[in-house]
């Protein structure tokens, strides 16, 4: 008899718990993204930024013989575009990265493209699998996402076929993750933060390649979830997973983590007045929009005060007035 | 100061970026219905059980036509016991599935999975027996 009451009972409750962490949990978290993004966004839009405060990294342009560096130290609101063109798609800050080392006895200073190539690897393979992912989210599926698919899978090896950005991406990832541990300076600096965004990160895409590469998943019932999230409609199928429940956990945290971390450097890269701005400071004259009428006295106004004065103890005027 | 029209809109675009499976999926009205797949034949049984063969049925493809075209296995025995000829068109499609266009492509159109090489070689829907013989007879010839 308790096991007629109880049975029941324990499955609505399964039932309920599995509505949470495959809809409810979701939809919080893209919720807090959305709105944490756009709230720090529009916090970094009202901030006053009332100078030019570029970091020049080349000559500024100056006299027309003097070979300036348009990109580097941009000084025209186009310039300043294709500045942050290179810094958004290809890193170049990273790039121009460098490292000092004491080699028997001597210090010896150079490049380091380790880091540049490592962020660039997992930015852009991350970039690929997200698009990726619209093949679950949107029906009928876009042809550049069966295009994307096709090419990242170029090499058809195994069925499933591998996915080149999922061997990127784990790559890169580890790499980013080893370079803090094995790098002593860098462990040293290295915050809890730093490491929590990066196994967040690990762990989804863990759990994802081992979806689609180990354990299987049901793809079309993934497909339902995804769908019925994406247009309000949730349903909850069966048969989606352990390891499907913990990778969605994951992406749930990481968005959810996102605007309050060090990862809003998405948004934040595009709004960095140090990068930003065109650096014309000697060309356009930038006044502080909010300065207020300063009370001066000029030394014409101070002259005349004490005329008499001054006239008397024969000191000589700027201005001479003959009467 | 001047780039908040800028950035508000570019913060927009990025929204709008963003949701795009939502406001696609109400514009198509997008049901999240599955694929409806039938066997042509009203079997019971796959040579494994449904649950598997739906996650991991290339797996066992795969798996298949290794062992024929390398290691000349042409049988497969079920968990079952039952003996299967190993045959992705003469077992899987002509026995119980009927063809590639309704049953395979349904689900993989619907998830956007393109099926790896399987129709460079093999037929779909199945050519009659007679014709493949009769077209077998006349490469020999």
């Amino acid at each position: 008899m308790a096991a007629l009451v109880a049975v029941p009972l324990l499955a609505s409750a399964a039932g309920v718990g599995k509505g949470i962490l495959l809809v409810g949990i979701p939809y919080a978290a893209f919720a807090i993204f959305l709105g944490g993004l756009c709230w720090r966004v529009v916090g970094w839009a009202r901030s006053p930024v009332p100078f030019r405060i570029p970091t020049t990294c080349g000559q500024q342009t100056s006299l027309p013989w003097i070979k300036s560096a348009p990109l580097d130290n941009p000084s025209t609101g186009l310039g300043a575009v294709g500045r942050m063109a290179l810094e958004v798609l290809l890193f170049r800050s990273l790039f121009r990265n460098n490292r000092a080392e004491i080699y028997d006895q001597r210090y010896v200073f150079g490049d380091s493209k380790w880091l540049w190539l490592g962020a660039l690897a997992f930015h852009w393979s991350l970039l690929v699998i997200l698009l990726r992912h619209l093949r679950l989210f949107v029906q009928p599926v876009p042809a550049f996402v069966l295009f994307m698919g096709k090419v990242d899978s170029f090499f058809q090896i195994g069925a499933p076929a591998l996915y080149l950005s999922n061997v990127v991406v784990l790559c890169a990832l580890a790499y980013l993750l080893l370079r803090r541990l094995w790098d002593l300076r860098l462990r040293y600096i290295s915050q809890f933060s730093d490491y929590f965004a990066l196994l967040l990160l690990l762990g989804t895409a863990l759990t994802g390649v081992l979806m689609r590469y180990g354990t299987r998943v049901d793809v079309v019932a993934v497909k339902r979830l995804a769908i019925g999230l994406a247009t309000f409609q949730p349903v909850v199928p069966d048969g989606v997973g352990i390891v499907f429940l913990i990778h969605l956990l994951m992406v749930s945290a990481l968005a959810a983590y996102f605007p309050f971390s060090k990862l809003v450097h998405m948004g934040g890269v595009f709004l960095s007045p140090t990068r930003n701005l065109a650096n014309n400071s000697r060309m356009k004259r930038h006044v502080n929009p909010w300065n207020y009428p300063v009370k001066t006295h000029t030394y014409a106004e101070w002259e005349e005060e004490f005329r008499d004065k001054l006239l008397m103890a024969e000191i000589p005027l700027d201005e001479a007035k003959h009467d | 100061m001047g780039d908040r029209p800028l950035i508000y809109g570019g913060l927009c675009l990025f929204v709008a970026l963003v949701t795009f499976p939502v406001w696609k999926g109400v514009a198509a009205q997008s049901s999240t219905k599955g694929p409806e797949v039938k066997a042509v034949v009203d079997k019971k049984q796959c040579v494994a059980p449904r649950a598997y063969m739906r996650e991991a049925h290339m797996e066992l493809l795969v798996a298949w036509r290794d062992g024929k075209v390398r290691r000349q296995e042409r049988h497969y025995t079920a968990r079952d016991g039952t003996v299967y000829n190993v045959s992705l068109t003469g077992t899987c499609l002509t026995q119980c599935h009927g063809s590639k266009e309704k049953f395979c492509d349904s689900c993989h159109e619907y998830a956007g999975v393109s099926a790896p090489n399987c129709w460079g070689c093999h037929t779909s829907p199945p050519a009659e027996p007679a014709k493949m013989a009769a077209a077998a007879a006349g490469e020999m010839r």
